[in-house]
């Protein structure tokens, strides 16, 4: 576990997650999300969790980001807060 | 003076050494909490449905967070290491137990999208208070 790059994976993570929760316009927020994911899954390597790690990234980066896309075109694209 | 001093050191030199041991416990913990508040109190269903996967993701990085071990290696046999000393690797049980939490993480968000796209479908708003309005 190297210091400063865990904090900095840690500081963009907890940054990301504010972001998308702030964000009104939910497509920016599902694009934010992934960033949250693909920085989770770069902590788990650091941790030398490789397994996790890349089916956290399969999954984070790919799959739920599809279906969050899909979700929302199926439903508004606007957030009232 | 030398005494306050002391007595400073005295209780700046633990809380300092503790922050480096345990800063991923405080993010997780910042993590957690940040999830509780979407869940809680954001209006829009979707922003809830992230709040969740946030608190999914810092459950599971506590365990995996838990399961570091210092001068150890990834669980992958290395010749040189060789097998008499079992210190030397991580321990690949919390990792096991949470690669199945990732993928059942994932068949809850599925569930939810499905869910969220029959109430849209129904009442044509996704915003919490008007929703329960139109429910009435």
């Amino acid at each position: 576990m190297h210091w400063l790059i865990e904090f900095t994976l840690f500081t963009v993570m907890i940054v990301a997650a504010l972001v998308a929760l702030g964000l009104r316009n939910l497509l920016a927020a599902v694009v934010t999300l992934n960033i949250f994911s693909f920085m989770v899954a770069s902590t788990m390597v650091s941790l030398g969790a490789i397994d996790v790690a890349f089916t956290e990234a399969v999954v984070g980066a790919g799959a739920v980001g599809v279906f969050n896309i899909v979700a929302i075109l199926l439903t508004s694209r606007k957030s009232l807060d | 003076m030398t005494e306050l001093m002391e007595n400073y050191n005295g209780f700046l030199v633990p809380a300092i050494s503790f922050i480096q041991g345990y800063y991923a416990y405080l993010f997780l913990l910042a993590l957690f909490t940040i999830g509780l508040y979407a869940m809680m109190m954001k209006r829009n269903l979707m922003k809830k449905i992230m709040g969740m996967s946030f608190i999914q993701s810092a459950t599971i990085m506590f365990w995996i967070v838990a399961a570091y071990k210092e001068d150890a290696t990834v669980t992958v046999y290395h010749q040189p290491l060789g097998l008499e000393n079992p210190d030397l690797y991580l321990n690949p049980l919390p990792h096991t137990l949470m690669l199945t939490a990732i993928v059942v993480a994932v068949v809850t968000l599925g569930l939810s999208f499905a869910l969220i796209v029959a109430i849209y479908r129904r009442y044509q708003t996704l915003d919490e208070p008007l929703l329960l309005e139109r429910m009435q």
